[in-house]
């Protein structure tokens, strides 16, 4: 009886549900900022400061990881209902693997200085938690379209905030973006703070992110 | 002596933590309580010293470029190393689900302390990470073992010190949206500002 309506719904949302309805939509906007992947969600935070240091590197891994996760979240859905659960952690991540390979190796063939620049943290991705995680929570049990936009929406999220903490990395640190130097552009005199691109600096900047985004949004995490 | 220290060198200098923020997730999640975090830090440091050398034979005697040769000359022009990243990434995986079966068998004990960490390891940047900076160097099997060593006791000094400050932050003030994750990446960039200090250490 259960299995019956169980079925009987599934067929009806197939029927009703339009491409981009609220509740599809919903899946890209909210990873963007109430429930962003690294700043709520927490997962994908390696990458996001060691890769931060310029703009040019942190676009082209923000790029990477929306391939990556499109890609392994589609694929991922369409055989959910084959694979074993015992087993799933091993699929899912042959899955993102074979994608990263991919993407390592288009990388190496058209932007070999990038490539070289980011070397093994394009390999990491594999181990990135947020493709894992969407994958996981999401993907394993939802239908293929659902789960395209989800992933989507999540990578957005994860590329913005690595756009961000480079601008500003970039930016304080060597007083360019992209490698123009802005201020002497402008006509200021503007010495580098070499701490930003430190380590040290991308941590600051992100819990400093952290701020500004809870204070703007008013969320309050229980400590 | 190069191989003590090379060991120092990955504890304090390249600390996978401090250095190059990996296994930032775990490393996040598990630091609320000291006594979790030192677990997941000896779970850590087992695998690293494991799959590092594991890895580096993996990859010299059947990836590299020629490596083949020693079965037979028909395959010593054979380049298998785009393969790299999922036979890493397999490798780690069914050793972790390894030692999880082997350690609930002899040692329940142990296996009821390390509990939900153990599987969490194969996702833990810190371990494929590990491998693949092994890669970029020229590491011989007992470097490699050193070096996976090294990385991991550093993992495990910077979880259990993050931990310890933030069960002391419970008792502080902090500004309501700072609460949390805020606050622990502020820590987490001034600890590795501290770490800075050991740049360019040598013994």
């Amino acid at each position: 009886m259960a299995e019956n309506t169980a079925t009987v719904e599934e067929v009806k949302e197939i029927v009703s549900e339009p491409l981009f309805s609220k509740k599809n939509r919903k899946l890209i906007t909210d990873p963007l900022d109430g429930d962003n992947p690294i700043t709520v969600q927490v997962l994908g935070i390696c990458s996001a400061l060691a890769i931060t240091a310029q703009m040019k590197p942190a676009l082209v891994m923000g790029v990477a990881v929306v391939f990556v996760m499109c890609c392994s979240s589609l694929v991922t859905s369409l055989i959910r209902n084959t694979i074993p659960s015992s087993i799933r952690i091993v699929v899912q991540l042959a899955v993102i693997a074979t994608f990263v390979i991919v993407v390592n190796e288009l990388l190496l063939a058209f932007v070999y200085d990038v490539a070289k620049d980011l070397g093994a943290f394009i390999g990491l991705i594999i181990t990135n938690c947020i493709v894992m995680g969407r994958l996981e929570a999401f993907a394993t049990n939802n239908k293929p379209w659902p789960s395209f936009l989800d992933a989507l929406g999540n990578a957005f999220g994860y590329a913005i905030i690595l756009v961000i903490v480079a601008f500003f990395r970039e930016l304080l640190g060597a007083g360019s973006l992209f490698g123009f130097k802005v201020f002497e552009a402008v006509g200021l005199d503007y010495q580098g703070n070499g701490l930003m691109l430190l380590p040290a600096g991308a941590a600051i900047v992100v819990g400093l992110l952290i701020w500004a985004q809870r204070s703007w949004n008013g969320y309050v995490e229980e400590a | 002596m190069e191989l003590i220290n090379l060991g120092v060198r990955s504890i304090f200098v390249d600390n996978m933590i401090f250095a190059y923020f990996l296994g930032m997730c775990s490393y996040l999640a598990v630091s609320k309580n000291v006594k979790t975090a030192v677990g997941l830090g000896a779970a850590v440091t087992f695998v690293l010293t494991l799959t590092v050398p594991l890895n580096w034979a993996i990859y010299n005697f059947i990836l590299k470029k020629g490596a083949l040769g020693w079965i037979s000359a028909d395959l010593a022009t054979l380049d298998l190393s785009f393969l790299t990243l999922i036979i890493f990434i397999s490798v780690i995986a069914a050793f972790v689900q390894l030692l999880e079966m082997l350690i609930e068998k002899f040692s329940p004990a142990l296996y009821g302390a390390l509990g939900i960490f153990l599987p969490l390891i194969a996702v833990n940047c810190s371990i494929l990470g590990g491998a693949l900076f092994m890669l970029g160097r020229p590491y011989g099997l007992a470097e490699a073992t050193v070096f996976g060593l090294g990385s991991g006791i550093g993992w495990l000094l910077a979880v259990v010190a993050l931990a310890a400050i933030r069960e002391k932050i419970k008792y502080s003030e902090v500004p309501a949206p700072m609460r949390g994750l805020g606050i622990t990446f502020v820590l987490v960039g001034l600890m590795s500002f501290g770490f800075l200090s050991f740049l360019g250490f040598t013994l």
